[in-house]
């Protein structure tokens, strides 16, 4: 049976392995970036590149920013929990804080105060869902606030799926360079005003390599804007576009595009 | 051009920087933020000297990673901060000093290009990197307003060819972001006629 003790230790291993390995499908994107670059584009990748080893090799966090952790748990239905797993994922945040280390980065959102814990009221955000199976599956996404600040949602008309397109590749421009592009760009269509969000996020958690006819194409028309890597110019603004969808209202049509950085951190454990 | 800077920069070296120069800077760099910003326009709102002169230092948008060591601060990741959220201040800062060199990353606005004038640069150094960034810093030297909390405060780093920074916006004018926004604009248009 797993045990809190057990949660506490995987929360910590999963932010530091997020921390400082990027996958391996979000680095090879970038090596091709790096292959299609030149002049100071081509530089920005190459310090990208020497970032992630230095990061790895030192066992230090990537970048800085090193976000919100946003936590994707999901209990098997035969799971037998006698603890309070949600308390377990708080106190693996607050140890991995201090042993990392991660920067405190959660505040009041109007004193602006810093318990130095990462730890608040909805924060970590953690979102369960409950599958078939006797396991517990974890994923952490720790998410910068740069690329989170330029995210954006819209409640378009049924009449605008042709504006669709429009809206999420405006998103990318109004972004320019701050959210450390090459970016990855979530977007989420149809569900609710919340639930387009969620959409939006969740597809941030599959791999950047496997991407639809109607993905690729709306990437293809990204990278033709030419705001490049780091907003400096160049002809990767992102690494890969991925779209969830949902049903929604017939009277209503959400469309949410979450932005993430080229640091497209997450990693994953299954316990037993 | 490649230029090797070590801090104090004069603004002869300054006013010969041109966009697109790539700069390593050695020295004393200090690291500002939102709140970091703030206090320093309260302090000349009040006619307090500040504790640090911003001529002497290049100011870092960046919120590090600091762990005491043995007694020692360290800098363990501190890439750039989103220098736009800066925009506001960064002028008025500008009326108060002779000189100022910036690192950070994303860009900054036409006001911030204009208050450069003949005054400072804006370099660019790449987002994210903060392993990167932490390996150039050599000695954390102390910190001034530690009551902001650690990624606000002002840390004084010395440090040893940080870079490459790209000179992004330089003390004639010129940046590359608005050019890149230009074109953008162009971009956009033209991908959505067909649409």
């Amino acid at each position: 049976m797993v045990s809190r003790e057990e949660v506490i230790e995987v929360v910590v291993d999963l932010l530091r392995k997020a921390h400082t390995e990027l996958p391996e499908d979000v680095v090879n994107a970038l090596k091709n970036a790096y292959e299609r670059e030149e002049g100071i584009a081509r530089s920005i990748i190459k310090a990208i590149l020497d970032n992630i080893s230095a990061s790895k090799n030192l066992g230090v966090p990537m970048c800085q920013d090193t976000g919100i952790p946003v936590v994707f748990v999901e209990i098997g239905r035969e799971v037998d929990l006698n603890f309070d797993l949600k308390e377990a994922i708080r106190e693996g945040v607050k140890k991995a804080t201090k042993e990392v280390p991660l920067r405190p980065n959660a505040v009041h959102p109007l004193t602006r105060k810093n318990p130095g814990t990462n730890v608040g009221s909805h924060i970590p955000q953690i979102n369960i869902d409950l599958v078939e199976g006797d396991a517990i599956k974890l994923t952490i996404m720790p998410k910068g606030a740069g690329s989170e600040n330029v995210s954006s949602l819209k409640m378009l008309l049924p009449s605008q799926v042709d504006q669709i397109e429009r809206f999420i590749i405006e998103t990318v421009k109004n972004a320019k360079g701050k959210p450390c592009p090459p970016i990855i760009v979530g977007v989420g269509i149809g569900s609710t005003f919340d639930g387009c969000a969620k959409l939006a996020k969740k597809a941030l958690l599959r791999r950047i390599d496997e991407m639809s006819k109607f993905e690729l194409e709306l990437l293809e028309k990204i990278n033709r804007l030419g705001i490049g890597p780091s907003g400096l110019g160049g002809r990767t603004t992102a690494l890969a576009v991925l779209v969830e969808m949902g049903y929604c209202h017939t009277a209503s049509l959400p469309v949410a595009v979450n932005i993430q950085c080229w640091a497209n951190r997450r990693a994953s454990a299954v316990l037993r | 051009m490649e230029y090797n800077l070590r801090t104090p920069v004069k603004k002869e070296e300054i006013l010969r920087l041109k966009v697109r120069d790539v700069v390593y800077i050695s020295g004393k760099v200090i690291t500002a933020r939102d709140e970091a910003h703030l206090r320093m326009l309260e302090y000349f709102d009040n006619n307090k000297p500040l504790p640090f002169r911003v001529e002497d230092v290049v100011v870092y948008h960046c919120g590090p990673i600091i762990i005491e060591d043995e007694g020692k601060f360290r800098a363990i990741s501190a890439g750039p901060t989103t220098s736009a959220r800066l925009n506001p201040l960064v002028p008025k800062i500008l009326k108060k000093v002779e000189s100022m060199v910036m690192i950070g990353k994303g860009g900054m606005s036409g006001e911030v290009a204009d208050a450069l004038k003949e005054k400072g640069v804006y370099l660019a150094y790449t987002g994210g990197a903060g392993a990167l960034a932490a390996r150039a810093i050599k000695e954390v030297k102390g910190v001034y307003w530690q009551d902001l909390g650690m990624p606000e405060a002002v840390w004084v780093f010395e440090v040893e060819r940080f870079g490459p920074c790209i000179v992004a916006i330089d003390a004639h004018g010129n940046s590359i972001y608005a050019e890149v926004e230009k074109r953008v604009e162009e971009n956009f248009r033209s991908i959505l006629s067909p649409l």
